[in-house]
């Protein structure tokens, strides 16, 4: 999959970033080349190869399921930008 | 050529732990907004999420009641999408190694039949908080507390063919975790919610366009909006149109549903491992200590009821379907010695009074005791079943145990056959000419006639006569 300037505004937007027209090609092609890299990887013949979800050998630790947590509503909204009634508050969101 | 109705289902399942699925705090409703949002739940940068035991123990308990392979290293995704009631950025979830995998439900249908739905797989996730739309003057509130709590997210494969199967699976699925103990079962407050996709086709065509219908809460508005789209569906396609793929939203109160406007980036969640957890292990010891741990499945109980109490199928299937149905029947056959009639009462008039005053049974005014004691007072012959469902009426208003009922009103039935026999003699001699008339008739019309006499001895009695000793007591002196 070749990667041009609209894809590289799609994922920009995706992921909320603001991205010049003018770096648009420059990105494209780093983009590209990080795909070709991936290409490549898949080159490799892994028939023998179990797949593997983390690079380390360990499993995840687990937590007892306690209330450990205090309330920390008042500091949290402190630093909102705008609070009331014990909620945060944004610009409305209509689905 | 009539058309083939195609439903699969998404069910999310509220997994009811103490602490939410990465952070330890408190998981419950009702709170303050924002008081149970601890900084993990906020998203603050430098937080690390930890996994709860206990969240992790009951999916995998779930896998093991629809004889689910479990799997031995499950991995948390990051799936991102950008809303303020989501500060993470990203929810996360599993996608490619999922805790449970491919299993199956059996259900049964009001004719009899029975059905396997199969299960495609079911996964752990945490679960957003809320948008609050009303009530803050053209903004919206957000509000954490629900932010982290553990879900268990159920995808069937597309198994059902109409509404009442879909019903019946949601309904089996709701028995099945409440039974094992992982989820409340509260759809009023959210425990249970479905997701509903729906497509037509011609019989033998391959799988027509589908929509999903979101975040349905109730039974019957799961039932009413199947029904809805799948008339919408047969309607746009027999006018000549297409099925648009699309996410629809349900009105239960208008009986409605509209198109959610779908961006184009709606589906596009670039999931990744999530680099902050490494992958779950369950062990065959955890799992030999999950099956030994293993509470009754509703039909495990279906087939004990069967045996135990000698119940219909019919009657079984009924009564093991909730948890709370099952232990109020047992309750009430307990005390009150006689399963078919404590079956009787808890499906017929106990059903009915709670459907009419929309009650759970877990909140009925009448116990399962008092219930009992009903039972017991009818089947040795203290009272009539007539004066049964006065007594029920006068324990459902809160009058207190029967026992005392029948004590305080007097609605013992008259055992004192001396008593009963005088009222019956004075009832002879004070009807003459019906009597004259009942001794020359012959048996079949005497088996009508001797209605009169029985009526003015009840009335004479207030009800309290017991019916065979009174008929028999009428036949003797009547001859």
């Amino acid at each position: 999959m070749a990667i041009d300037s609209k894809v590289v505004a799609q994922v920009a937007h995706l992921a909320r970033l603001k991205v010049d027209e003018a770096d648009s090609a420059a990105l494209s092609d780093r983009l590209n080349d990080i795909l070709a890299m991936v290409d490549q990887l898949q080159q490799a013949d892994v028939t023998d190869v179990a797949p593997m979800a983390h690079p380390l050998d360990v499993t995840q630790p687990l937590r007892e399921d306690e209330v450990s947590e205090p309330n920390v509503r008042d500091k949290a909204l402190d630093i909102a930008p705008a609070a009331e009634d014990g909620c945060f508050l944004v610009p409305r969101v209509i689905e | 050529m009539s058309w083939e109705v195609v439903i699969g289902l998404e069910i999310h399942v509220q997994l009811n732990t103490v602490s939410k699925l990465f952070s330890g705090s408190k998981l419950s409703t009702g709170a303050e907004p924002n008081t149970q949002a601890s900084l993990v739940d906020l998203g603050m940068p430098g937080t690390l999420p930890v996994v709860n035991k206990e969240a992790v123990r009951k999916a995998a308990l779930f896998g093991l009641a629809i004889n689910a392979d479990i799997c031995r290293h499950s991995v948390f995704e990051r799936k991102n999408y950008f809303y303020p009631d989501l500060p993470k950025g990203y929810q996360t979830t599993q996608l490619a190694e999922p805790i449970v995998g491919a299993g199956e439900v059996e259900i049964q249908l009001e004719n009899g039949e029975k059905k396997t739905v199969r299960i495609h797989h079911a996964h752990l996730e945490e679960d957003a908080g809320k948008s609050l739309h009303e009530d803050f003057h053209g903004m919206t509130g957000i509000d954490l507390n629900r932010a982290g709590t553990p879900l268990i997210e159920v995808v069937t494969e597309p198994d059902m063919s109409n509404a009442e199967e879909a019903v019946a699976f949601a309904r089996k699925l709701h028995a099945i975790v409440t039974s094992i103990g992982i989820c409340d079962g509260d759809m009023s407050q959210g425990n249970m919610r479905f997701d509903v996709n729906v497509s037509i086709r011609k019989p033998g065509d391959p799988l027509g366009t589908r929509t999903e219908t979101k975040n349905l809460n109730s039974f019957r508005f799961m039932e009413r909006a199947i029904k809805l789209e799948v008339e919408r569906q047969i309607d746009v396609l027999e006018d000549g149109g297409e099925i648009v793929q699309e996410t629809r939203l349900y009105n239960g109160d208008t009986h409605t549903a509209r198109s959610m406007r779908s961006k184009e980036d709606a589906n596009d969640y670039r999931y990744f491992p999530c680099p902050d957890l490494l992958p779950v292990a369950i062990t065959d010891a955890d799992l030999e200590a999950l099956k030994a741990a293993m509470p009754e499945l509703p039909n495990a109980r279906k087939a004990r009821f069967m045996d135990d109490y000698q119940l219909s199928e019919y009657d079984a299937d009924l009564l093991s379907g909730s948890i709370a149905t099952s232990a109020f029947f047992e309750g009430v056959a307990n005390a009150g010695g006689d399963a078919k009639l404590a079956a009787n009462w808890v499906m017929g008039e106990l059903a009915a009074r709670l459907n009419a005053e929309e009650k759970d049974i877990s909140d009925s005014p009448v116990s399962a005791e008092q219930l009992g004691q009903l039972i017991a007072r009818l089947k040795d012959g203290t009272i009539s079943s007539k004066i049964a469902k006065q007594v029920f009426e006068a324990c459902w208003a809160g009058e207190g145990d029967p026992d005392a009922i029948i004590e305080a009103k007097g609605l013992k039935q008259m055992s004192d056959s001396g008593e009963l026999e005088k009222i019956v003699d004075d009832i002879i001699a004070n009807n003459a000419p019906q009597v004259e008339d009942y001794r020359n008739s012959d048996d079949a019309k005497k088996k009508k006639k001797i209605g009169f006499f029985v009526g003015q001895a009840m009335k004479a009695t207030q009800g309290k006569a017991n019916p065979q000793q009174l008929n028999q007591l009428l036949k003797e002196k009547l001859g």
